[in-house]
């Protein structure tokens, strides 16, 4: 989007509202568009209910009012529009938005690609749409096959033994995955023995953070000149107080760990429990299976590898999947095929037929496991978008996403191998990392200055300053989706940022300059938030 | 190369630690800081805390990461700098000066020799 297309930009009197300061500080850049409060007027509606009906009242009448202390003090003071004033609003707002079906978004770790339209549709159909998680399962027979079809397509894909889909996100399916490693040890009395979680440090941030949570130690092991895992720090650090290896595989420096043979027998030899990160899971559909190398427990991320959106902070969805060691330890309740050969099942499901005697039920009696960790089985819609994902691409389908993916980054590595650093030169997965260590230390452009003139080339930056082990990172995911045409004007603006840093290094320091606002002052805005909005003068 | 304080004695993690007697006083060095950009939050540690030598006692917070901070010398907390948790940005501007982090007891003057004079650090930053 061009500053030309946009509408001149509602000014804002008061100088409140979504107003931005200067890197310089102080200096207003104008309001792109006012809070939604700002339009707010006295008694003004969008919505409008009905009189409750006399049944109603009769009803309510008799009944003990609410006691004083739930009740509020003053009116909550949302802001009162109109339907349309409230639709404008949120359109000018959406026109300001980037997103995948806009342009390319190579934000490294995110595997932002295309999501099919297939899947809403699918998602809207009103069997599954107007279902509720609370129907009982006589009559919730088609949601339960879905939640049980995909969960054996998710083994098949990953080699586990039993995938349950409740987690909300991958965070909280590492989270799910501690939960049962803790119950594991547990059950074997070396519960308060294996008290320490080992994690590479090219793994995702969110790792040691789980591992905290739930009460385990983190400790770090280095990776090697390759960017694999030191295996002789890893040996050294296991023993019989390691709970659990975490790894993220391939890295967040899109490499494959190619000792991960090695790795897995250390961790089992050392009782611990071999965690994988799936987040990358978009590099090795059909070529690597981490259930049947040995791994004992993986998340998936449905928003990524399999198409749900990422948008709007989500719902996501993190199924894990499992070995049979954790297997009894898997959140309730766990949809399961009670009546039917699952073989004849599966096999008329990819057929699509369905099986007049197949019966499925939620399996809540399942007494080592670690309980529910999420409303229900999950986000259900997000289910049945992966579903359709999976079953329109098919096994070979997905193995071809992988090669592309891989294939497309690989492209973007050697298309800029000139222009910047490579830390780890090698052939990489499906995302490859850069250094803009050159730019800074040589011409005093920095990987940020960097990312905000790819803003201003009307394209979404890379993933900056991660994984933490490269100086100025940047971390590229193109995805399978995308056109040699597009990975070529990537590679062209690439290549011209890095020949202005050179040049005429002021031209990426100022950027972005074709941007809805200049550069924004991050260490002002974290430092001192200002989050309220001021409705009368003297408010803070 | 930069050149830094020779008063300082320095660790493998980029933190400082200048003795007076028996109080160290201990923070992190340039290098750390223009590293980590614009600092935006210190997670101090407790006074009374004791921190033992290269073990973590706090978080250090950027626009761009979030550091664990390791102790150079092993000692008892006896005063942490009140002003880091208005004015972060002390670690950026000053970090060898109003920047400082905590004071501690200094439990055993021999943990000097296990870090690094200003040469040496210059030369592992350089």
């Amino acid at each position: 989007m061009s500053v030309a297309e946009r509408p001149a930009p509602p000014t804002d009197a008061s100088g409140r509202g979504a107003a931005f300061a200067s890197p310089e500080g102080g200096e207003e850049l104008g309001v792109v568009e006012p809070l939604i409060f700002e339009a707010s007027r006295a008694g003004r509606r969008a919505v409008r209910f009905p009189d409750a009906s006399q049944r109603a009242r009769d009803a309510a009448d008799g009944q003990p009012p609410l006691p004083a202390w739930a009740q509020r003090g003053r009116p909550a003071r949302l802001p009162e529009v109109s339907e349309l004033d409230l639709l404008r609003h949120f359109n000018r707002l959406a026109h300001l938005n980037y997103a995948i079906d806009l342009n390319f978004y190579p934000l490294g770790s995110c595997t932002m690609k295309y999501n099919p339209k297939v899947n809403e549709w699918a998602a809207r159909l009103p069997g599954f749409a107007e279902s509720h998680p609370l129907d009982p399962d006589a009559i919730a027979q088609g949601s339960l096959a879905l939640e049980w079809l995909l969960a054996e397509l998710l083994k098949e894909i990953s080699g586990f033994e039993a995938v349950s889909l409740q987690p909300a996100a991958g965070a909280q399916g590492e989270l799910t995955g501690l939960l049962m490693t803790r119950a594991y040890h547990r059950s074997r009395g070396e519960g308060e023995t294996r008290t320490k979680v080992l994690v590479p440090d090219s793994a995702h941030g969110t790792n040691p953070a789980t591992a905290s949570m739930v009460g385990y130690q983190a400790v770090t092991i280095r990776s090697n000149d390759h960017g694999g895992i030191d295996l002789e720090a890893l040996r050294a650090a296991l023993g019989a107080d390691v709970a659990a290896l975490m790894i993220t595989n391939p890295s967040t420096l899109g490499i494959f760990e190619d000792q991960i043979d090695q790795v897995l027998e250390a961790v089992h030899d050392a009782g611990a429990i071999a965690y994988m990160d799936g987040a990358n899971l978009n590099a090795i559909l059909g070529r690597f299976r981490p259930g049947e190398a040995g791994f004992d427990v993986m998340h998936f991320n449905l928003h990524k590898t399999f198409s749900t959106p990422h948008g709007g902070g989500g719902p996501g969805a993190g199924p894990v999947g499992v070995s049979s060691r954790l297997e009894p330890f898997l959140p309730v309740p766990l949809p399961v095929l009670v009546n039917g050969d699952p073989d004849e099942v599966r096999r008329n499901a990819w057929a699509g037929r369905s099986t007049a005697s197949a019966r499925f039920a939620l399996d809540h009696d399942r007494p080592q496991s670690i309980g529910k960790v999420r409303m229900h089985t999950g986000n259900f819609g997000m289910f049945v978008r992966a579903y359709t994902y999976i079953r329109s691409n098919g096994g070979a389908g997905l193995r071809t996403v992988s090669d592309d993916a891989v294939l497309a980054a690989n492209y973007l590595r050697i298309g800029l191998a000139d222009a910047y650093e490579l830390p780890y030169d090698r052939i990489c997965k499906h995302e490859v990392v850069f250094s803009g260590r050159r730019q800074k230390r040589q011409h005093g452009v920095t990987t940020l200055d960097i990312a905000k003139a790819i803003l201003d080339a009307g394209v979404h930056p890379p993933t900056v300053y991660f994984p933490l082990i490269v100086e100025e990172a940047l971390m590229i995911e193109p995805t399978e989706t995308e056109s040699v045409e597009t990975l070529d004007a990537f590679i062209a603006i690439m290549r011209d940022i890095a020949h202005r840093a050179e040049h005429d290094p002021e031209s990426v320091r100022r950027s972005p300059v074709s941007t809805p606002v200049g550069r924004l002052d991050e260490a002002s805005a974290a430092r001192r938030p200002d989050l309220r909005h001021a409705f009368e003068a003297g408010d803070v | 190369m930069s050149t830094y304080p020779d008063d300082l004695r320095y660790s493998k993690e980029h933190e400082w630690v200048r003795v007076d007697g028996e109080t160290a006083t201990i923070g992190i060095t340039k290098y750390a800081a223009d590293e980590l950009g614009d600092i935006v939050f210190v997670d101090l540690p407790q006074v009374g805390a004791s921190l033992e030598q290269f073990g973590s006692f706090g978080v250090v917070e950027s626009v761009k990461a979030v550091s664990d901070l390791y102790a150079p010398v092993s000692g008892e907390v006896t005063e942490v700098n009140p002003a880091l948790s208005g004015q972060p940005e002390l670690l950026n501007s000053d970090p060898f000066g109003e920047g400082w982090i905590a004071r501690l007891t200094l439990a055993d003057p021999a943990q000097l020799d296990e870090l690094l004079d200003a040469d040496g650090y210059a030369q592992l930053t350089a």
